[in-house]
């Protein structure tokens, strides 16, 4: 077969494959804050070989694998913060769809409150600006020719 | 042979779009009308070339020709006749040849509509949307032929991915396409104005249908995209910030600052180069959308490497199409004189938060869909920016806008005193605070502080459009003035209160829902949310292309059976993996909803069960939006001008 006919049926699949079943198996824990913990756990960790999708969303196998390695730590008693860390040393940020807070994500995090500077104080210098350069504008000849028929016309 | 008819008219359109752009150009240069009248019968013409080549791929799916590439990799001689139509642009090839042959429709619009515009105007219009024509066929018979031969022909075809066969694919893709492609004609009409160094109050009376007309199928095909992911892809997700979702609601956000930006320039004279720079941007953002979904830049910088043609031909076509858009802007926007002034309270500066807000949450969402291929290609590591990131960012913004958007229509052109405002709305204000926090105690008892102060800001917007509306309309002969009230008012009051239903939506479905995943066997029930769920029976069912397994699940609450499901799980021929049709008991105040999972031991699935309470919300509040659109171009105001001109 094509080599690229082939590579694009095998996305092709890998893609239904990710999207076509979301995570389905029964876990339960005695203690209902626990589960709590599990499910947002799940909600915002990312399933590493599926295109954009959480672990709670995916049926991969290696999603299945780190569901089951979530569910052992939440059961002897660990912190979300020691699941969220083992996951990082082995997997990397990654693996976090909440980008964590450091050097290199800086940028990201202050965007919002730069941009919202930044936008504000270009927008207020500008009309500021505008307001003071702004007189009427003085007629060109061709409107001070019009001015002037519309005026014989009166005068007529 | 219809393969071949099919490429000869699309190089066919090439030539023509190359004569629409090139001619009406020089001719509004050198002042020639008999040169800027080609523009009208090359932009129709090579309407009839795209839309000839969009019928013979039509044509060679409904024949299941597996000897063309494209029809082999995307169909099948049992997919039904409907998907195989909708197949034509289930891929990149054919959804591209869609693109050109919606912007080539929407060209032919402007020559229609083009009446009223003087010669200069309009030929300068068409010529851009010629050229933008050019770049979107030559990217398409360059890298992406949807009429590749395949020696030997395949015996069969592959099939259409299962998840797109659904009627929301039908008409997903379309109105997106729609909408992404409506931003070129205000795009065009911003650039013509720059051509010509001026605009006046009748270039945004043309300019703003265009845009508003765009908004509204960009509107609703992300409303339908959103609602088709909630009940398709089986987990009960409405919304995903994924980054292709995301390249479409940037130029929404945009395209929704220009709006408000027109409005200010229509009514009041002012904003203009502003109005012209946010034309630029909305389109030059649903290029962007286009080159990070077709280039496969997104799944990783990697595939972009190792595949760079179509990327790289976007990529060029993008640069020069913004490069040179803002280039002219910047040389030539000075001459664009804005003559109203307005103080430090006012509508136009409440509009100007309004378009400062929309576009930070734009340039925002932007950041964090490039943020990860930067780090990726900078080497600094790989990172995610996922819905957690998304959440905390966008929401202050959006709500920051929604307390700003109560008092925009209530205040004053111009100028306006605090106290003035306040008298105004102090009312609805008050009955939005006690109103939203009743409602949310009422239905779900104590809530967290930031549901009930986002539950109060969508009551607040609602209310105070009333208001506004009830302002309007004074205290005598109410009946009078509600007849000279302009469409378009009436069209800013649904949309508004549509930001209001939608914010409600988005907010208790986010704090309220439930969902559950249990192992049912026949008989056996669950309840989650007051309502016992029961397997009552699974069968198998044989679809056209599947076979599928299908659970009956009763809904009772208390011993009353409200509703009964039929939730699948599908398993079609051409692909191993199976799909979830879920099973939605739906209404206005709450979803139940059912996925099942996989099969157990004992006649038993697990399925997940879900309780989305105001999740309807959510699309109502998107129609509501797009309807008071289509209000807005209804205006008499617009319709005028074409009946006087002819």
């Amino acid at each position: 077969m094509n080599r690229k006919l082939f590579r694009w049926i095998v996305l092709f699949l890998l893609m239904a494959i990710s999207h076509a079943l979301p995570a389905q198996q029964v876990v339960t824990f005695e203690n209902p804050e626990t589960k709590q913990r599990y499910e947002n756990l799940l909600e915002n960790l990312r399933c590493l070989v599926c295109q954009n999708q959480a672990l709670s969303d995916s049926n991969a196998g290696l999603a299945n694998d780190l569901r089951v390695e979530v569910e052992r730590m939440l059961r002897q008693g660990e912190s979300d913060q020691q699941v969220v860390d083992f996951l990082v040393d082995r997997y990397g940020d990654f693996v976090l769809y909440d980008p964590p807070l450091k050097t290199s994500t800086y940028l990201l995090w202050f965007a919002p409150l730069l941009l919202l500077i930044l936008f504000s104080v270009s927008m207020i210098t500008y009309f500021r600006h505008q307001k003071t350069i702004m007189t009427e504008p003085p007629l060109d000849c061709k409107q001070r020719a019009r001015a002037a028929d519309l005026l014989n016309d009166v005068d007529q | 042979m219809i393969p071949e008819f099919g490429n000869f008219a699309l190089v066919m359109a090439l030539g023509i779009a190359l004569v629409q752009s090139i001619v009406p150009l020089v001719g509004a240069v050198q002042n020639n009308s008999r040169m800027m009248a080609v523009a009208v019968p090359a932009a129709r013409l090579q309407f009839v070339c795209v839309a000839i080549s969009f019928l013979c791929l039509t044509i060679s799916f409904i024949q299941n020709d597996f000897s063309v590439l494209y029809v082999a990799k995307n169909s099948n001689s049992l997919l039904p006749l409907h998907y195989r139509i909708s197949a034509v642009w289930g891929s990149h090839e054919g959804s591209l040849l869609l693109w050109a042959l919606i912007l080539s429709g929407w060209t032919i619009a402007v020559s229609i509509f083009k009446k009223s515009l003087p010669l200069t105007l309009s030929s300068r219009v068409l010529a851009i949307l010629g050229i933008i024509s050019v770049g979107f066929l030559l990217f398409l018979l360059l890298t992406s032929n949807p009429f590749l031969r395949l020696f030997p022909a395949a015996a069969e075809g592959n099939d259409l991915n299962p998840l797109l066969q659904d009627p929301g694919l039908i008409f997903h893709p379309p109105i997106l396409y729609m909408g992404y492609v409506g931003l070129a004609v205000p795009f065009a009409f911003a650039i013509a104005a720059l051509l010509q160094g001026r605009i006046d109050a009748s270039w945004t009376r043309w300019s703003r249908p265009w845009a508003l007309v765009a908004w509204i199928f960009l509107t609703l095909g992300i409303a339908l995209g959103s609602w088709w992911a909630y009940y398709e892809l089986g987990w009960g997700g409405w919304w995903f910030w994924d980054p292709v979702e995301n390249a479409s609601f940037m130029p929404w956000l945009v395209t929704t600052a220009l709006l408000h930006s027109l409005a200010v320039t229509e009514q009041r004279n002012t904003f203009k180069a502003w109005t012209l720079l946010l034309s630029i941007f909305g389109f030059s953002l649903s290029l962007l959308g286009t080159f990070l979904v077709r280039s496969g830049v997104l799944v990783s910088v990697h595939a972009f490497a190792t595949d760079p043609a179509r990327g790289v031909f976007i990529l060029i076509f993008l640069a020069f199409v913004i490069g040179s858009a803002l280039f002219l802007y910047a040389w030539r926007a000075s001459a664009i004189i804005s003559l109203g002034r307005f103080s430090a309270l006012s509508r136009e500066t409440l509009l100007l938060i309004n378009n400062v807000l929309l576009l930070v949450a734009c340039a925002t969402i932007l950041v964090g869909t490039l943020y990860p291929l930067f780090m990726d290609a900078m080497q600094l590591g790989k990172i995610s920016v996922g819905p957690p990131y998304f959440d905390k960012v966008f929401a202050p913004l959006m709500l920051l806008l929604v307390f700003v958007l109560g008092f925009g229509p209530m205040t004053h052109w111009r100028k306006d005193t605090f106290k003035n405002l306040i008298n105004r709305l102090l009312k609805s204000a008050l009955i939005s605070a006690l109103l939203g926090m009743a409602f949310v105690l009422l239905i779900f008892g104590p809530a967290p502080l930031l549901t009930t102060l986002a539950v109060v800001l969508g009551v607040w917007v609602i209310a105070s459009s009333l208001a506004t509306f009830k302002n309007h309309l004074g205290k005598d002969k109410p009946l009078d003035r509600l007849r000279l009230l302009p469409l378009a008012y009436f069209g800013m009051l649904v949309a508004h209160i549509g930001v209001g239903v939608f914010i409600i939506g988005v907010t208790l479905v986010s704090t309220y829902e439930q969902s559950e995943t249990v192992r049912l066997a026949v008989g056996e029930s669950y309840t989650l949310a007051n309502r016992r769920f029961e397997l009552a029976d699974l069968t198998s069912v044989q679809g056209p292309n599947y076979n599928a397994e299908q659970a009956t699940i009763k809904i009772f609450r208390g011993d009353h059976l409200v509703s009964t499901q039929f939730p699948e799980k599908r398993f079609y021929h051409s692909s191993s993996q199976p799909m979830t049709e879920a099973g939605i008991d739906a209404g206005l105040f709450r979803d139940f909803y059912i996925s099942l999972g996989e099969p157990q031991q004992g006649n038993a699935w697990t399925m997940r069960l879900n309780y989305k309470p105001f999740v309807r919300w959510i699309w109502l509040g998107a129609l509501l939006m797009a309807f008071g659109g289509l209000l807005a171009v209804l205006d008499r105001r617009y319709r005028k001008k074409q009946e006087g001109a002819n």
